[in-house]
């Protein structure tokens, strides 16, 4: 199922502030799309607008070529899953999973038994099959976020969407449930829409991320695109740890305002500009300049850290290898594998 | 001629969930059928012969008097039941001593009594032969029959209205922040006094504005012991069923007029206080 | 925290709210039963037997069942209303629909003979057509429906807000139309607060006192709720029955007042 979004923009109820500002995507059918940003971002309002939750906006939402709102509501095909699940408290896990069935008109309605057959199909899916006559107040974290899928694919819907879908649960569980999700996606040929406002996750598990700030859309990519070429400094800080080093273009030469980091040849317009690096990417040449070296006790993730002391600040950064002491004695910094914006 | 194009550019101002206008209506039906009709006509009636019989009502002593009558008592009676209120509320929410439940079932009771048989109930108990009445007619103390009357059947009504408001504020109350007062040092007095009672004034005053209203326009549990002398001890919902009696419907409007306004400027102040109090405060729900 | 005076406070305090309540709120609820109980139980019941006295239970049952009917659809189109839209002018609407708590119930009744009464606007056209409204049972049923107006409205809102809309609106996405989502989803989840809140109206419906006298004409026999046969009664010096029937509305009372308690906290329970 693909969606497209032209122009789309959604306001606050009863004011003028811009929930969405001017949105363009496009949503390919069959592809894993995860929306990421800080929160406030927009990400979950722009989830339910696609699911048609939306109220006061103006644009264009098409889902497979057709406006949105043109169809009702059961033909739509589209499945969601709430943050915190939405399941119906007074009703068993069998009649959660079974609601989107029994409320279709009666001549589409699948007689009891069908239905039934459904529900105890989707609870083996859900890997859950003991518990159809519990109570929703009665299940972990983890069951109730199965069971809310499990609701929302009932009706078996074409279109996939998860409101922060792995939020509530605890690290080992959300692996788990983020493997079972990616494999559901492929077997039953779903397009699937999440919110996270972790990127790793989102790495892990969609094929495109897009990427949003204050209502926005500023990059939407795969995630190698996403490393390569980051569209703002927004889009590669917020995907991982980053220095920063302010300074000068100029006469084809970026010349940092530190003067313990090394210029290095770039062609550009000359005037003001950073340089965003990953810790990882900075090198420390020895000998050459004035900057001292500590080494940091932790290595995580099997990196070594480094705290750097230069005479216009410290910064921390990571190296692969263990430095010796004379590699940490009167260092030059280089980042010239850093990536170059203009400041606006 | 320009080209036709079909757009789809339409800006939406549709409600997430469907049926709004189906509920809004029915809701508008209802309340303006009951609520909004009857008083339109309460606004409208005293001025058809002209202004002259508002303004001889505004002239009215007996009138007067009764109003006097009926907010006086009414913030007596309130000023009796904000400490008893505040004393229920904090026992049965903080101690929860033996029978809370019970005690805190009982607090509704005034306000699921029929009005009528509180009145004969308090007029029987507080009278000059009853179980309280025989014994401070002893004291030389009057008690039915007089305004003390009155406020006694005032106090009766109003106390669930203000335990009732109290009560959420105080069971909600984070204790974490009663437990880091109270390791910065406070006493136990200081933090009833210094962040429960600051937290506690918006909901007080809701319950005292609630109940300061009913108060006044009291009627059932009212007359029966009140005794009911013109200038004394008439209430001025009674002086407007004196004056329906009499077939006097224009005074008898242009009194309930003056009465529904004074209560509702009332209220208005009270939440106008309540708003002024709970700015200073930051809301846990952030709104 | 175990500041040790408080347990002598906690104790002083407890004692004096619970003297309070006995003072305030249960001595005149015995008083009640005692005096209804004066001559005997049997003597009691006898006095209940009286033709008036079952014409008036009869009227109460009757216009306390079409009351909470009425006010319990619009209180619930109300709350839901209120709670699952956002619209200019909710806050205004919320207003006027608590304004019936703070209105003189004398004012209440008077109102409606403002339009029905034989001075009113309507009372002498309608009168022509053989329709009475004021000193009648429907001018009764007006007066109950204003003065018990808010109290299911107020009860379920404050549920209904907490619950949020994404139940709403995930039984929306699964294909449930208006009735069906309130039938089936919101409805039996608000179940204990609507349940109290039918409870409140029938209470104050069937004690309705002030705005009755008004508008009803104090028909005995015809146009006497209980609480109007009560003040009769007990106008006529006959004390035993009216304390009687006031037996008969105050365990009425208690028994509402403790199935709200069981709800509430069935639903503490529930949630916490």
């Amino acid at each position: 199922m693909s969606i497209t979004l032209k122009d789309f923009t959604q306001y606050a109820p009863r004011s003028s502030r811009k929930l969405l500002d001017d949105i363009a995507l496009t949503v390919e059918d069959r592809s894993f799309v995860a929306l990421v940003g800080p929160s406030g971002a927009g990400k979950t309002t722009l989830l339910r607008a696609i699911a048609g939750l939306s109220s006061h906006s103006e644009g264009t939402l098409l889902i497979d070529g057709i406006p949105i709102h043109d169809r009702p509501v059961q033909d739509r095909g589209i499945g969601f899953v709430f943050q915190n699940y939405a399941l119906f408290r007074h009703m068993t896990v069998a009649r959660n999973i079974a609601f989107g069935l029994d409320v279709l008109p009666r001549s589409r309605r699948p007689d009891p038994a069908s239905i039934q057959h459904r529900v105890t199909e989707l609870l083996d899916l859900i890997q859950l099959p003991h518990l159809a006559k519990a109570y929703p107040d009665q299940l972990s974290g983890g069951q109730r976020q199965r069971v809310a899928l499990a609701r929302a694919l009932a009706t078996g819907p074409r279109l996939l969407l998860l409101d922060e879908p792995f939020g509530a649960l605890d690290p080992l569980v959300r692996r788990d449930i983020r493997r079972w999700l990616r494999d559901l996606h492929e077997r039953m040929n779903l397009t699937t829409i999440l919110v996270t406002h972790d990127h790793e996750e989102a790495m892990d598990v969609a094929d495109t991320l897009v990427v949003m700030q204050e209502g926005r859309i500023v990059q939407a990519a795969d995630s190698a695109t996403l490393n390569a070429t980051p569209a703002t400094p927004f889009v590669m800080e917020f995907l991982g740890e980053t220095l920063k080093f302010p300074g000068i273009l100029k006469a084809g030469r970026f010349i940092p305002d530190n003067q313990d980091v090394a210029p290095f040849p770039f062609e550009g317009i000359d005037g003001r500009a950073t340089v965003l690096i990953r810790p990882h990417k900075v090198a420390l040449v020895a000998l050459t300049g004035n900057a001292s070296v500590e080494r940091r006790p932790d290595s995580p993730n099997g990196l070594f850290r480094y705290r750097v002391l230069t005479n216009s600040g410290d910064f921390e950064v990571t190296s692969p290898t263990q430095l010796s002491s004379e590699e940490l004695q009167n260092v030059h910094i280089q980042i010239s594998r850093g990536k170059v914006f203009y400041e606006p | 001629m320009k080209p036709l194009t079909v757009t789809v550019l339409r800006p939406t101002r549709r409600h997430t969930l469907p049926g709004f206008s189906l509920s809004l209506g029915l809701t508008l039906l209802w309340t303006g059928l009951i609520v909004v009709l009857p008083l339109t006509a309460l606004l409208f009636r005293p001025w058809h012969n002209g202004a002259g019989t508002m303004i001889h009502a505004l002239y009215d002593a007996r009138m007067h008097a009764a109003l006097r009558v009926s907010f006086t008592c009414a913030l007596l009676a309130v000023l009796i039941d904000l400490p008893i209120g505040l004393l229920l509320a904090w026992t049965l929410v903080r101690y929860r001593p033996p029978g809370h439940r019970v005690v805190d079932a009982m607090i509704d009771l005034p306000f699921a009594i029929p009005t009528a048989v509180t009145g004969i109930a308090l007029a029987t108990l507080y009278g000059p032969n009853g179980w309280i009445g025989s014994i401070s007619s002893q004291w030389g103390l009057k008690l039915a029959f007089s305004p003390a009357g009155i406020v006694i059947a005032l106090t009766f009504i109003g106390l669930p209205f203000i335990v009732r408001s109290i009560e959420p504020v105080l069971r909600s109350f984070p204790k974490d922040v009663e437990e880091a007062a109270f390791l910065l040092g406070a006493s136990g007095w200081q933090r009833f006094r210094l962040i429960l009672l600051p937290t506690l004034a918006p909901a007080l005053l809701s319950g005292v504005g609630l109940a300061f209203a009913r108060g006044v326009g009291e009627y059932g549990s009212v007359i029966f012991i009140a005794g009911n002398q013109p200038f004394h001890s008439e209430v001025a919902p009674l002086l407007i069923v004196m004056r329906l009696q009499e077939f006097n419907y224009d005074g008898a409007t242009s009194i309930a007029l003056i009465l529904l306004v004074i209560a509702l400027l009332c209220l208005v102040a009270v939440s106008r206080l309540r708003r002024s109090v709970s700015s200073g405060l930051v809301r846990e729900d952030g709104a | 925290m175990n500041d040790q005076p408080s347990k002598t406070i906690s104790i002083l305090l407890t004692l004096l709210s619970y003297g309070a309540v006995v003072l305030l709120i249960v001595l005149p609820v015995v008083l009640i039963l005692h005096e209804a109980l004066r001559q005997g139980v049997h003597a009691a019941l006898e006095t209940l037997k009286d033709p008036e006295a079952r014409s008036a239970i009869r009227l109460t049952v009757y216009v306390t069942a079409l009351v909470t009917v009425i006010n319990t659809a619009g209180g619930i189109a109300a709350a839901w209303t209120l709670t699952k839209y956002d619209f200019r002018g909710s806050r205004f609407l919320v207003s006027l629909i608590e304004l019936p708590i703070s209105v003189s119930p004398v004012i209440a009744g008077l109102i409606w003979l403002l339009l029905f009464g034989r001075q009113g606007w309507w009372g002498t056209w309608l009168a022509h057509h053989g329709v009475h409204i004021a000193f009648a049972v429907p001018g009764i049923v007006l007066a109950t429906l204003f003065v018990t107006f808010p109290y299911v409205t107020r009860t379920l809102m404050p549920y209904m807000e907490q619950q949020g809309r994404a139940t709403e609106e995930a039984a929306f996405l699964l294909g449930a139309g208006f009735w069906r989502t309130l039938i089936r989803v919101t409805l039996p989840d608000a179940g204990w607060a609507l349940l109290s809140g039918i409870l409140l109206t029938t209470a104050r419906a069937m004690g309705e006192f002030g705005a009755v006298a008004v508008i009803s004409g104090h028909i005995p026999g015809v146009t006497e709720t209980m609480p109007l046969h009560i003040e009769t009664l007990y106008n006529g010096y006959q004390s035993v029955a009216a304390f009687a029937m006031a037996a008969l509305l105050v365990l009425f009372a208690m028994t509402t007042v403790l199935i709200r308690m069981f709800l509430e906290r069935s639903f503490r329970k529930q949630h916490l």
